[in-house]
């Protein structure tokens, strides 16, 4: 098993996430790949919004911008323009970058600059107190949905597809070797990776809608009906809902892998770089 | 000594910003700043520079702030909405301490307003715009020569106290064109690089009250946050570390602000009645001076150069000597009430104010000095 331990700002411990939380398993993740891919430390960049998820980058021992919410693709921009030998990385949530950042998460994408997008999705806004979210399933119960939600819900992939990302995968928080796998391929990627992880909130989704404690929420995620994973507590209050659809799969894994021109900003390009 | 050149305001601002050592650009179109980008374009690839066009104004400052937190100089510009836009990461930069310049070329407002119609309604937004207590520096030219000269003291400033600098010009300087000359070289100042071993860098330990600013990248690794912090630049809820970042955050502008503001004083030594007005009434202020002197009125005029942090001492000395201040700008009544303020009801005060998108003109300047120097004698 890979010591994370020099990755990490032990100092800054302990951290803000509650128990049952999955976040953490993320970001363990996520070094493991930069192990593995034997990046130098100095020269990754973690790039995140505002939320729990967010609040990852300021755990991990590199350099770490922790920004404005829903405006770290953005930030990430400036920063990967200026200094392209860096590995930037951006670590936001389904609030963060689908509702207030989504438009900077899809230019970013159709720019295809060379960043990494890891969006950690569990379906409401944790920091906040359990709120509903662009990703909160139709029917689904929060503080500010309390008869239920009535509205759709985006489908990060779909989307990000659709706004033109050269790389799209989804993985389950509760599969960390599958996570390290295609975050290890996100980062390696020329060009915009964009990685959904489904994660949990037992706090706040969990009690809202009875999906069990953490370990019961990630145990669902890691159920598969022929190749498609359909995380359990969207399926639970779903049927409890009459009339309602059954929620579309969601299928894991790379979705989709492009290769295309890397956006740079608008520079001279030296002959070296050409 | 150069020739002189026929520049636009928004023109040279770019051309200003380059010298200064400038090499991000990122911004999103709007009028009347839009000719700045479009010169931005133009220059800064070949001065090893990179620009991009984001999408909005939040998106553009923030581009800004990532760009000079990897250790370049960096700018944008915008308008009236735009500039409401970008409040949000005006207030990250002072927090963080990123230094940037953000031009604001002003037009009619409220909300979308006049586009092409001059304003200088902006000049509170520019000082509280952003939520929070905060310092702000606001420098306002008042020609295309001296969009020249602070677009250059700007980014010193910036780079010196890492704060955000805002340069504040309204619409009819942007868009003019003047023979300038401008200077073979510029004085820059750059920001300042530790030299402590990495493992004991502190990100916000500040001796002088600036801490040394290494880029991403450089060797040092250390979190950046808007969230109140301490001297390792991480969050804390503690009163007293809270406390000490608010103070040493306003006192980097406090403490150095007769070094940060500039007036310009015309004709005021012997001056009974003045006008208090700056950026481009300040000219039409400067030519009704001019001729009330030819007709024997003792006018003077006062025109700050920076508009924050505000020049107390320089109008509570105007303030002792005259008998009447006129205040002059293109808004509704802003700046008058700092006026006022410094004052300190030791003269007059009168204001000269109009927000209808056209600009005050010095012969109806020169009608109000001769009107109120009829009803002082």
């Amino acid at each position: 098993m890979t010591d994370v331990k020099s990755y990490l700002r032990e100092w800054a411990m302990p951290h803000v996430l509650c128990p049952g939380c999955a976040h953490g398993v993320v970001l363990r993740s996520f070094l493991v790949a930069v192990d593995q891919l034997q990046l130098d430390q100095d020269k990754v960049a973690m790039v995140a919004g505002i939320g729990c998820s967010s609040r990852l980058v300021g755990y991990a021992d590199f350099c770490t911008l922790h920004g404005t919410h829903g405006r770290a693709p953005a930030f990430a921009t400036g920063l990967k323009l200026a200094r392209p030998e860096l590995s930037v990385v951006v670590v936001t949530g389904d609030g963060d970058g689908l509702a207030i950042g989504a438009n900077h998460l899809i230019h970013a994408a159709r720019r295809n600059i060379d960043i990494t997008v890891i969006l950690l999705n569990n379906s409401i806004y944790g920091m906040t107190g359990g709120q509903v979210a662009p990703t909160t399933p139709e029917g689904a119960f929060a503080s500010t949905a309390p008869s239920g939600n009535t509205e759709g819900s985006f489908d990060a992939c779909n989307l990000l597809i659709g706004a033109g990302a050269s790389f799209v995968a989804r993985v389950m928080a509760a599969t960390p070797i599958e996570m390290t796998k295609v975050m290890a391929e996100g980062v390696s990627h020329p060009g915009f990776s964009f990685i959904e992880v489904i994660s949990d909130c037992p706090e706040y989704f969990g009690r809202y809608n009875k999906t069990g404690g953490g370990a019961d929420m990630l145990t669902s995620l890691t159920l598969r009906d022929e190749g498609v994973a359909v995380p359990l507590s969207s399926k639970r209050f779903v049927n409890h809902v009459p009339n309602s659809a059954p929620p579309p799969g969601m299928p894991t894994g790379v979705l989709r892998r492009e290769i295309k021109p890397v956006f740079v900003g608008i520079r001279k390009v030296t002959n070296d770089e050409s | 000594m150069n020739k002189p050149e026929l520049i636009q305001g928004n023109q040279a601002c770019a051309m200003a910003a380059v010298a200064a050592g400038c090499r991000f650009f990122g911004g999103y179109p709007i009028t009347p700043s839009t000719g700045i980008a479009e010169q931005m374009v133009r220059m800064l690839p070949d001065a090893g520079g990179v620009f991009v066009q984001m999408e909005d104004e939040i998106a553009s400052l923030a581009a800004v702030i990532g760009a000079s937190l990897a250790g370049s100089k960096a700018m944008t510009a915008t308008s009236g909405p735009g500039f409401s836009l970008m409040q949000e990461h005006i207030g990250y930069a002072v927090m963080a301490e990123v230094p940037c310049v953000i031009v604001n070329v002003m037009r009619g407002g409220p909300s979308t307003g006049r586009p092409t119609a001059p304003s200088q309604g902006d000049v509170m937004q520019a000082r509280w715009g952003t939520h929070g207590d905060h310092p702000a520096i606001v420098l306002a030219p008042s020609s295309v020569g001296e969009v020249y000269q602070l677009t250059v003291r700007a980014f010193n400033l910036a780079e010196r106290l890492r704060t955000p600098v805002i340069v504040l010009y309204d619409e009819i300087i942007g868009h003019t064109r003047e023979s300038v000359v401008l200077p073979d070289s510029v004085e820059i100042i750059d920001r300042q690089h530790p030299d402590i071993d990495p493992e004991l860098f502190r990100p916000k330990a500040a001796e002088g009250g600036v801490p040394p600013m290494p880029a991403f990248g450089d060797g040092y690794r250390f979190h950046v946050t808007g969230l109140t912090h301490d001297e390792r630049g991480f969050p804390t809820e503690d009163a007293g570390l809270t406390g000490e970042l608010m103070a040493r955050l306003n006192g980097k502008v406090d403490d150095h602000d007769q070094e940060i503001i500039e007036v310009e004083e015309f004709m005021l030594d012997d001056a009974e009645i003045a006008i208090f007005a700056y950026g481009i009434v300040g000219r039409s202020a400067r030519e009704a001076v001019q001729q009330a002197r030819d007709l024997g009125i003792k006018a003077g005029l006062i025109r700050p150069l920076t508009l924050w942090p505000f020049p107390d001492r320089q109008v509570a000395a105007v303030a002792e000597q005259v008998d009447t201040i006129i205040v002059a700008e293109m808004n509704l009544g802003q700046m008058i009430r700092e006026v006022e303020r410094a004052s300190g009801g030791r003269t007059e005060i009168v204001g000269h104010l109009r927000a209808d998108g056209e600009p005050i003109t010095p012969s109806q300047l020169l009608a109000e000095l001769t009107n109120h120097k009829k009803a002082v004698q």
